[in-house]
């Protein structure tokens, strides 16, 4: 598996990552490098092997439904760039 | 299964089918969110109900609220469909502002509840079975408003991380009644259950309507998906407006382009959302913060052993034991604040099964029908289940007839107060003294020979009678004592 220039201008916009032409044959080559390194797992045989999600047997940790978390406002818009009464405020978006 | 057939549409080519599938989002009843401890509470101030989780800071993780997997199961049981005991959370990959985490935690390829089905009741007493695919949890998105300011949008997260459930029904629903009544009973169900309050208003409860056209019996067309969908009534228009749009491309040699479409209930019509057309691509992969969602059938059989009677149930019940008649069990059903106000009345009813029929009759027609016309919901009416029935009880043991009744449930309507001492005090209770209504018959016949004639002709002309000594008893003869003595002393 190889990306294209065209795969590569692809994933930095879906990503909203803004790669100038110049950079895109440089990431291409960066990008095939690492798929490359990791094609060596299709080596192994994992035919009916179930994907592992955990080293150790265990369940996954569940919580009681209370409200113990939030109303923190000034927290969470703390490192925002611009704010506004607590809203976040981004460049414009309009479908 | 085969879906039900529904209204086709007259084309100049031929009759053609709609093929309608939906997505309901459904929000989740909980306190606090799908994976964090803040509030689900609707309206509070901006990024209040907030944590740091939800704002998708570095390191936070996720935990989930064991009571919205309780209440997926719940509604999957109610949706008769197959509860999947291992189920898998995916990331969705997405950019948007009101998505902080840049994806959002859903279920993709595992869902947590599979295949099951709905019956939907259909005009003149016909219905029809809904498909159910597949129902899965998922996070809310944040709320973006765009009109606070020319240059800026206003991004709140009180709403992320929120818990939903998407379920997705079957290419089953024909046409606009099945798919309103579709989301009527869907809503109907999450509401008995509990685990949705069905709120359409405030967009707890909204629907991604996906429309195709094809010829009877044809192979299926290209869908168009109309989004975000909050009104019942809306989605009927949606669906009329788009499967004509539809058809009408179609006939003019057009082909119907794959797309996402708006329904504006201003003009009554769907319209592109003319987004940049890129393939959506949401790189789907496993969550590797959360590990798979594993639980026991005996949690299952649990949540199932403690399930509320359903719609459905309660109608065959309302049929069997007190033998109201299908529609009115499905009107008394349709809403659980309805239904339990109806049960409310029987439960203080002296005689639930002789009179559990009249009492059906008062709750739709005179109870509903007054709340209606002053635009009133049954939580605010001013007639309760107990002076309800006790107007009924009055009926049923004979002290008031149903005219008289109409006239006391006005009273306790506009002034309150107990049906029965009311009664006594207005001095409202029927003559059943023979010996009285007697005296008003004969006093009548006796002033009125050239009618006796008349009915003596003509029998039917003895409602003319009838109506005399209702009159001048105010109503308040025993109407089949008055019958009995106006035949005896006509000879009729």
């Amino acid at each position: 598996m190889s990306v294209d220039a065209d795969t590569v201008r692809r994933i930095a916009h879906l990503a909203r990552i803004k790669v100038t032409a110049s950079e895109v044959p440089h990431l291409q080559g960066e990008l095939n490098a690492i798929l490359s390194f990791v094609e060596q797992l299709s080596e192994v045989d994992v035919a009916g092997v179930e994907p592992m999600t955990s080293v150790m047997p265990m369940e996954m940790k569940k919580r009681v439904d209370v409200v113990n978390d939030g109303e923190i406002p000034d927290d969470i818009v703390k490192n925002a760039p611009a704010t506004d009464n607590h809203f976040f405020l981004v460049p414009k978006v309009v479908e | 299964m085969t879906a039900a057939s529904g209204k086709l549409i007259k084309g100049a080519t031929g009759d053609w089918e709609i093929v309608i599938g939906m997505e309901v989002h459904a929000q989740v009843t909980s306190k606090s969110k799908l994976f964090s401890g803040a509030s689900t509470a609707f309206g509070g101030e901006p990024n209040s109900h907030v944590s740091l989780v939800d704002a998708a800071m570095p390191g936070m993780l996720p935990v989930i609220n064991e009571e919205c997997v309780k209440q997926a199961v719940r509604t999957g049981l109610g949706l008769n469909a197959k509860i999947n005991l291992r189920s898998v959370f995916d990331r969705k990959n997405y950019f948007y502002p009101d998505l902080p985490q840049g994806y959002q935690i859903s279920q993709y390829k595992s869902p947590i509840v599979g295949e099951g089905e709905v019956t939907v009741e259909l005009d003149g007493g016909k219905t029809a079975t809904i498909g159910i695919e597949r129902l899965h949890l998922e996070q809310d998105a944040g709320k973006s408003l765009h009109d606070q300011s020319p240059s800026l949008s206003y991004v709140d997260l009180n709403r992320s991380g929120v818990a939903l459930m998407e379920i997705v029904s079957k290419p089953d629903i024909r046409d606009a009644e099945q798919a309103k009544a579709y989301v009527t009973k869907l809503r109907s169900i999450l509401r008995y259950l509990g685990t949705c309050d069905g709120d359409m208003e405030k967009g707890n409860l909204r629907a991604d309507v996906n429309v195709s056209v094809r010829k009877v019996g044809g192979p299926l067309g290209t869908r168009c998906e109309i989004k975000n969908m909050n009104s019942i009534n809306f989605i009927g228009q949606a669906i009329e407006y788009e499967a004509r749009r539809q058809v009408e491309i179609l006939e003019d040699g057009g082909a119907i382009e794959q797309e996402t479409r708006l329904f504006d209930p201003n003009k009554g019509e769907t319209r592109s959302m003319r987004t940049k057309e890129e393939a959506h691509d949401y790189r789907y992969f496993p969550d590797p913060d959360l590990l798979p969602l594993e639980f026991s059938q005996a949690f299952v059989d649990e949540l199932k052993a403690k399930l509320p009677e359903l719609p459905d149930q309660k109608k065959a019940r309302f049929i069997a034991d007190l033998g109201l008649s299908p529609y009115d069990a499905g009107v008394l059903v349709a809403e659980r604040e309805s239904a339990d106000f109806y049960e409310a009345v029987l439960a203080k009813l002296a005689d639930a099964k002789r009179d559990g029929k009249v009492a059906a009759n008062w709750v739709i027609n005179e109870l509903f029908g007054r709340l209606n016309k002053e635009g009133k919901d049954i939580a605010s009416s001013p007639v309760s289940a107990a002076q309800l029935a006790a107007i009924i009880d009055l009926i049923g043991e004979g002290t008031i007839s149903g005219k008289i009744a109409k006239d006391l449930f006005e009273i306790v309507w506009l002034e309150g107060g107990d049906p029965k001492r009311l009664v006594e005090e207005r001095g409202m209770k029927q003559v059943t003294d023979v010996g009285a209504i007697e005296r008003v018959v004969d006093g009548i016949i006796a002033a009125n020979p050239d009618k006796v004639e008349q009915a003596r002709a003509k029998p039917a002309a003895i409602q003319w009678f009838v109506g005399q000594v209702m009159k001048s008893t105010g109503g308040k003869a025993d109407p089949k004592a008055v019958n009995a003595l106006l035949k005896e002393k006509l000879g009729v």
